[in-house]
């Protein structure tokens, strides 16, 4: 069981907080505290939209221990709105509606379980932008 | 700075070998380097391995074949670099006897892979990658590449089927290595119908899983005759790192890594690209053959599978690649494979590469990666 | 006891729903289990996928509900409330994990509530007097679950997964205000699941009259009796809703029409969602109610017990960046029961 390392980036995986440099203003995500930009220091806490679009993809077959029971998935590199890529799941979709330059939005979800007895380790995965259609839709 | 030459080669065939620990894989393969070198002692033993610890539950790697084979009290660690850590280990022997800290030095990778199953072995293949924002979002080593491979489809236009030429060179050459995994021809019809792995990557774009060991003994230049006819100049060795996450990259499709120590490479040996008579790529998967290709210079952006397909990369082409069998069909057993490449380019430099003989050849590079170029180790050997 | 009303006036400042995109419809229950001889009590239901669960579902529930709460920050909201007959731990808050994911944490108060399907209106109450009482301006309360029901059982047809989320704050600050509430509880076990056990047990028809009916029946009569109100009063009425059947003749009993009843009852497309059933109802009443128009929900939670609520619409929010639940439900990908049994991880792999 590795819960010390889930519990200290919670943040990060369960609402994509990041960082933004205080010298030059790149958003940075994976927080990494150094700027990639400038390299200077950045450690002030950024809040991603979760907005973005499919940069590439991939569907898993074969997939490592303890994501047996999820194949196949479909896992992605997502350009987010704000700059940064992120790797990450796909999910409410399925393989073969993937296309490069989708428009897709954060979601929180089961990353995998630690056995039946461990924890379960929550995080980000991204989904084609679920329809607003707001009272307009409704069909009484 | 002394100037360094390797006196002795050995390697084990690779593959499945149920009946070898990775000890005796090691040792095996250190020993015929030895017996090549005609030496009864060395000074230092530097081990490249990736994933003992993981998949054999043995660490300490440098004391164990060390002890296993009977040097007693000598100079041994483990290098690691992940898949790059072959290659790293010959760069850590070469700075001891180019700082004249030990004369003669083992430089081996071994790897052993088939003690555990395959989720397991996927499970510590993605350890190459970063923990927490790749491998945690369940991506394995495969399908980081084959988000590489699909964007690279999709900005430079190649089909699926446009790989297949990295694949069929690699099996057409391994055919003539004794100690290839797959000595075996494929067609661009098995290439086309393969079983789909991490999509756009299929079993024929990746390189197999298996056992190794691959050994090379170094000394100074001054003294390497006295060991052997053929010694092969080390002209340089350069290791360059990148993000460890493709996501970092400014530019995931251009392997920065790759391109900073072909550069310190090419200024230490004071050649470039075009003097270079063969390149053992890291042919992986398909995709990193076509980016080391490019990252090293010998084909522009996105060309790099069209040097493939204009038949370039032959025994007899512009830049023959893969001239034993490259990873995909002699085998990549990770920690081992840096060192098969070393140990291939000194076969082709000494002229003993048989029916596979590059003509003339005298320069030869290779280029080994660890992750999905985090770590590159580029090396330039010249036969004399 | 008569009706219930806090000190200060009380309404829901924004709501958000959550329905899995996968249906099972119920004929492929039949098919396996009685070869298609049965009548079907629903027509389908939502499967949640394999990452999902109550708190994964209420998250999303939660964001929704945020979206629509005219740009409240997560920080001022005093409680986290999920209620759910489903939770991922047996113990350990969902509560936390909702909390920490909105940005709600760490100066609020935190629980997971538990009655059977009512565990949602029960944490509506609570947040309710919470808010009333003046002791934060905001809480969260969420209905959720994702519902078992054993392999060839009754529950098998009919139990979903989803549910709904509402910030309940002050009155002036709502889109709907709550006028008055009764919860009737008595001891009646129609419906239980032991402690380690994965799927509930039943008491068949006993579920019908002494439980579902006589709690429905009598925590909505007393209601209306105390605020001197009728059937004619509402404009729509929300009821826990098992199947198709029940709420309609409840409904009717009490004295409602099936045009009051309609907007609400989703219970054919996306099954019962237990702890989350009736207040989804809610929700998509909210989506297309008008300022003026009043509303009746009430519960039921097994073992036993009934929440019934008034609410007076007063306002919505234009603009708002999030799906509706008829968005939910018309995001539908079918499966059959081979792809049900997988998600539900009724196979076992090791």
């Amino acid at each position: 069981m590795e819960v010390a390392r889930f519990w200290r980036t919670k943040g990060q995986r369960y609402q994509l907080v990041g960082e933004v440099c205080p010298s030059c203003g790149e958003k940075i995500f994976p927080p990494r505290d150094v700027c990639p930009a400038c390299e200077k220091e950045a450690k002030t806490p950024y809040t991603f939209s979760g907005k973005g679009e499919v940069y590439s993809y991939s569907t898993i077959y074969s997939a490592p221990e303890g994501f047996e029971k999820y194949a196949p998935y479909t896992v992605a590199l997502v350009r987010l709105a704000e700059g940064p890529l992120v790797t990450a799941q796909l999910t409410d979709v399925d393989a073969q509606d993937v296309k490069v330059g989708m428009p897709v939005e954060m979601v929180t979800r089961v990353l995998r379980e630690d056995g039946e007895r461990g924890m379960v380790v929550y995080g980000y995965k991204f989904r084609p932008v679920c329809a607003n259609q707001g009272a307009a839709a409704q069909q009484i | 700075m002394r100037d360094v030459s390797i006196i002795g080669i050995g390697q084990v065939k690779v593959g499945e070998h149920w009946d070898k620990s990775l000890r005796e894989l090691g040792y095996y393969a250190l020993h015929a380097a030895m017996k090549d070198a005609r030496l009864e002692r060395i000074d230092s033993l530097f081990v490249g391995n990736m994933l003992s610890g993981e998949l054999t539950g043995q660490e300490h790697l440098g004391a164990i074949i060390a002890d296993f084979a009977g040097l007693k009290g000598v100079e041994a660690v483990k290098v690691e670099a992940a898949c790059g850590s072959g290659a790293a280990a010959l760069r850590m022997g070469y700075i001891a006897v180019a700082g004249g800290m030990a004369d003669f030095v083992a430089c081996i990778g071994v790897e052993k892979m088939t003690d555990k199953q395959n989720a397991s072995v996927t499970s510590a293949l993605a350890m190459a990658a970063d923990g927490d924002y790749e491998a945690l979002h369940g991506l394995s080593f495969v399908s980081i590449n084959a988000l590489l491979m699909r964007r690279y489809m999709h900005e430079h236009g190649y089909k699926k089927e446009d790989f297949a030429p990295f694949a069929i060179n690699a099996h057409a050459n391994a055919v003539n290595n004794p100690y290839a995994m797959f000595q075996a021809p494929v067609t661009q019809k098995q290439f086309t119908e393969a079983k789909m792995i991490a999509d756009p990557i299929n079993l024929l774009d990746s390189s197999p899983i298996a056992d190794g060991a691959a050994c090379v003994i170094i000394a100074p230049t001054a003294i390497a005759k006295e060991f052997t006819d053929r010694p092969v100049r080390i002209r340089a060795s350069a290791i360059a790192t990148d993000t460890v996450a493709v996501h970092d990259r400014r530019d995931p499709l251009f392997l920065e890594g790759g391109a900073i120590s072909a550069q310190k490479a090419y200024a230490m040996a004071g050649v470039g690209p075009h003097d270079i008579d063969l390149f053992e790529v890291h042919d992986a998967f398909t995709i990193m053959s076509a980016l080391s290709l490019e990252a090293a210079g010998f084909a522009p952006r996105g060309k790099g599978v069209a040097l493939a397909l204009d038949g370039e990369i032959g025994l007899s082409g512009r830049i023959p690649i893969t001239t034993m069998g490259g990873l995909k069909a002699r085998g990549h057993p990770v920690g081992a494979t840096g060192m098969y490449q070393i140990v291939e380019v000194a076969t082709q430099l000494r002229g003993e590469a048989g029916a596979n003989q590059i003509k003339n050849a005298r320069l030869g590079m290779a280029q080994n990666i660890g992750g999905s170029g985090a770590t590159v180790i580029t090396t330039i050997l010249e036969g004399f | 006891m008569g009706v219930m009303k806090p000190n200060r006036a009380v309404g829901i400042v924004g709501y958000g729903a959550y329905v899995p995109r996968y249906r099972l419809p119920a004929q492929e229950v039949a098919e396996l289990w009685t070869e298609g001889n049965m009548q079907l009590p629903v027509r389908e239901k939502s499967v949640p996928g394999l990452d999902e669960d109550v708190a994964t579902m209420s998250i999303e529930a939660a964001r929704n509900a945020l979206a629509r709460s005219g740009g409240l920050l997560p920080s001022r909201i005093g409680a986290v409330w999920v209620g759910s007959e489903s939770h991922p731990y047996a113990v350990k808050p969902t509560s936390t994990i909702v909390a920490e994911a909105i940005g709600a944490t760490p100066y609020t108060t935190a629980a997971d509530w538990q009655f059977a399907c009512k565990a949602g209106t029960e944490a509506i109450q609570a947040a309710i007097g919470l808010v009333g009482s003046g002791m934060a301006d905001y809480a969260l309360a969420i209905g959720m679950d994702a519902a078992q029901g054993r392999p060839g059982d009754a529950l098998e047809y009919t139990a979903g997964a989803g549910g709904a989320a509402f910030v309940i704050g002050p009155a002036e600050a709502s889109l709907a205000v709550f006028e008055g509430s009764v919860s009737y509880v008595t001891d009646t076990p129609d419906f239980w699941r032991r402690q380690y056990e994965k799927f509930p047990e039943h008491a068949g028809r006993f579920t019908g009259e002494p439980a579902y009916f006589h709690h429905i029946s009598s925590s909505v009569s007393q209601l209306l009796t105390e605020m001197n109100l009728k059937a004619s009063d509402f404009t729509y009425a929300v009821f826990h809703q098992p199947n198709a059947k029940f709420p309609m003749k409840v409904g009717e009993d009490l004295g409602f029409t099936r045009e009051q009843i309609k907007p609400g009852l989703l219970v054919n497309e996306i099954g019962n969602t237990y702890a989350g059933s009736s207040l989804i109802g809610l929700t998509a009443v909210l989506d297309i109610a008008k300022p003026g128009q009043r509303i009746l929900l009430a519960s039921f939670g097994s073992g036993a017990g009934s929440d019934a609520f008034s609410l007076l619409v007063q306002g919505r929010r234009e603009g708002v960046q999030a799906p509706g639940t008829r968005d939910y439900i018309n995001r539908r990908t079918q499966i059959d029961y081979a792809m049900y049994a997988r998600l539900k991880g009724n196979y076992k792999l090791n």
